[in-house]
């Protein structure tokens, strides 16, 4: 009887140790599958040359990547300049100031924002954000544009990284203990004395950490930027450019890619690339945020 | 005095930016769901949902989109059972079998964070690199294997960041009364049912909106798929694929679609709210 509860309770042991194992291993068996599958435009070009040739015309055999690498740099960019002040006043707002009340509506609007899919903010930007560009921002720099630009992406994206970002940031200030706040609101200093010098002195490195996790959200997001994109390839020049994100790339050419194998190879590069950037960023921002975490928890 | 004012003019000049920054946020909710809405309702009528697309989806003005219903139904339903039953023992065992400062657990939990953050496109990629390795072509079976993957960090990290709350004592209690760590399960299981709750609504509302995962791997297709190895449509490329043709029908047929995609997720982000607040008042 005894015996039997123990062998239970070891066989559990091991089928759970198996189950944990086997999904952490998934990191490395993605890794490994997507480096296999790209290895043959990795064999045939040097990355140096991939990365930064503009050419792309898969028909004669050519992979340049930086028409896509450039629009994802300058969609995410977009994306973080705008949503990283709305986000950090919110969060202060909602640590700092807020009271219950207001609490109670802001946090499920969150909620909200966090739920939709992408492709729902995909229609939204194709009906709201892309004529708003076409008819009222685009006519003061050029004569004609469709609206579907790097500022649309850029929007889009924004609105979809600001529930992320913002409960980040909340998580981060929240591990400050209040008895710092009290001694400097105790010295006379106002509340945003005490977040400017206490606050965001304390925490900066979990406010970059942060941003880094939403730069890498931003970076991978497909089916919203490539509604509102443009999807034309070249480097783009300006914000009221089109561009072709990575992630876009290679949702549009899934279909057409089997045919040929080196073609394969590269749009399965494009998804090497993205896995390494985010894989890298996460590790390193997860960290930062593991270490605050536990510093401030403790003192 | 002079300090003290302008000490008082920054507490304000900050203060009304912060409320700028809350209205822009709310604006924002209410734009895209007045959106969704407002051209999804007009759309709306019972053949959408009711009826499979007549002609073709994207060029056919006749029928709705059930096949796109039914299609993510069954590959939300699949996956998330599958995805709870790797879970819940992974969050166990991290939990209850490992000590608390464990390096193995550390591990995890930083791969589980990392296999969060990877975007569904590379999902998508890697799932689609799978099925060739297997010979499947794009079918329900592969769509229910990636979106299953896709979920399981969103259910690890939500029901640990649960269990991790979870005071010591009463796993101490259960060993105490001669309980084996197995048995504890019961003990923890009902105690981590909210966490579970809210893990697995986060899981749906996460399966059933992704988009970028299921176009490689479960296609998209004008019926309703009668076994595992056909192509399965899903609500999400419906609104994507029919929002492009240039038939008012059909466009009108992705409005209604993103309604209803807007309704689960509405409905699914309210619960799990209303979930937390509820049980997280009377748990120990």
């Amino acid at each position: 009887m005894q015996k039997s509860r123990i062998i239970k309770d070891k066989t559990a042991q091991a089928i759970m140790f198996g189950l944990t194992i086997v999904s952490i291993l998934m990191v490395v068996v993605m890794f490994v599958g997507l480096y296999l599958k790209s290895a043959p435009v990795l064999e045939d070009r040097s990355l140096w040359g991939l990365l930064t040739s503009s050419e792309w015309k898969p028909m004669k055999g050519e992979f340049g990547f930086s028409p896509f690498v450039a629009g994802t740099l300058w969609v995410t960019f977009v994306a973080i300049f705008l949503a990283l002040p709305i986000s950090l006043l919110t969060a202060v707002f909602l640590t700092e100031y807020a009271k219950s009340y207001v609490k109670k509506f802001v946090f499920p609007a969150l909620d909200i924002l966090a739920a939709l899919p992408s492709v729902i903010y995909g229609v939204w930007g194709v009906l709201v954000i892309v004529p708003w560009i076409s008819k009222h921002i685009a006519p003061h720099f050029m004569d004609f544009s469709t609206g579907y630009t790097v500022l649309a992406a850029g929007i889009v994206l924004g609105v979809m990284v600001i529930p992320l970002l913002v409960s980040l940031f909340i998580e981060v200030f929240s591990s400050v203990p209040l008895e710092l706040r009290e001694s400097s609101l105790a010295l006379g200093a106002t509340r945003w004395q005490t977040t400017k010098k206490v606050l965001f002195r304390r925490t900066y490195p979990g406010i970059i950490a942060a941003t880094v996790l939403a730069i890498s959200r931003a970076m991978g997001e497909t089916i919203a930027v490539l509604m509102v994109c443009g999807c034309v390839i070249g480097i783009p020049n300006g914000f009221l450019d089109p561009c072709y994100p990575i992630p876009a790339l290679i949702a549009n050419n899934y279909g057409e890619m089997l045919s040929m194998p080196m073609y394969e190879a590269a749009l399965m590069f494009a998804a090497l690339i993205l896995f390494l950037v985010v894989l890298v960023f996460n590790l390193i921002s997860r960290i930062v945020l593991y270490r605050l975490e536990k510093r401030l928890g403790n003192s | 005095m002079k300090i003290t004012s302008k000490k008082k003019v920054r507490e304000i000049v900050a203060k009304s930016f912060m409320w700028m920054a809350m209205f822009v946020v709310f604006g924002l909710v209410i734009s895209v769901i007045w959106t969704v809405f407002s051209k999804g309702v007009k759309a709306m009528s019972w053949d959408m949902v009711s009826k499979l697309p007549g002609g073709g989806f994207y060029i056919g003005k006749e029928g709705g989109f059930l096949n796109a219903i039914v299609g993510s139904l069954y590959i939300v339903g699949a996956s998330t059972a599958l995805g709870l039953i790797v879970s819940i023992p992974v969050v166990f065992f991290l939990n209850v079998y490992l000590q608390r400062d464990s390096k193995l657990a550390y591990a995890a939990r930083m791969a589980f964070d990392v296999l969060f953050g990877v975007p569904s496109i590379v999902y998508g990629a890697f799932g689609f690199t799978i099925m060739i390795y297997f010979g499947l072509r794009t079918s329900l079976l592969g769509g229910i294997i990636v979106i299953t993957l896709l979920i399981i960090p969103i259910f690890i990290r939500t029901m640990d960041e649960a269990t991790r709350n979870l005071p010591r004592d009463i796993l101490d209690a259960s060993f105490a009364l001669g309980a084996t760590r197995w048995e504890t399960l019961k003990v923890v299981l009902r105690q981590i049912a909210p966490g579970i709750a809210t893990a697995t609504l986060l899981s749906v509302g996460r399966a059933i909106g992704d988009a970028a995962s299921v176009m490689f791997t479960a296609g998209y297709t004008d019926s309703i798929p009668t076994s595992l190895s056909q192509p399965a449509a899903t609500l999400p490329l419906a609104v994507f694929f029919q929002l492009q043709s240039p038939i008012p029908e059909v466009v009108d047929r992705a409005y209604a679609a993103a309604l209803v995609l807007t309704v689960i997720v509405l409905i699914l982000s309210i619960a799990g709210r209303f979930i937390t607040n509820r049980f997280s008042k009377n748990k120990v």
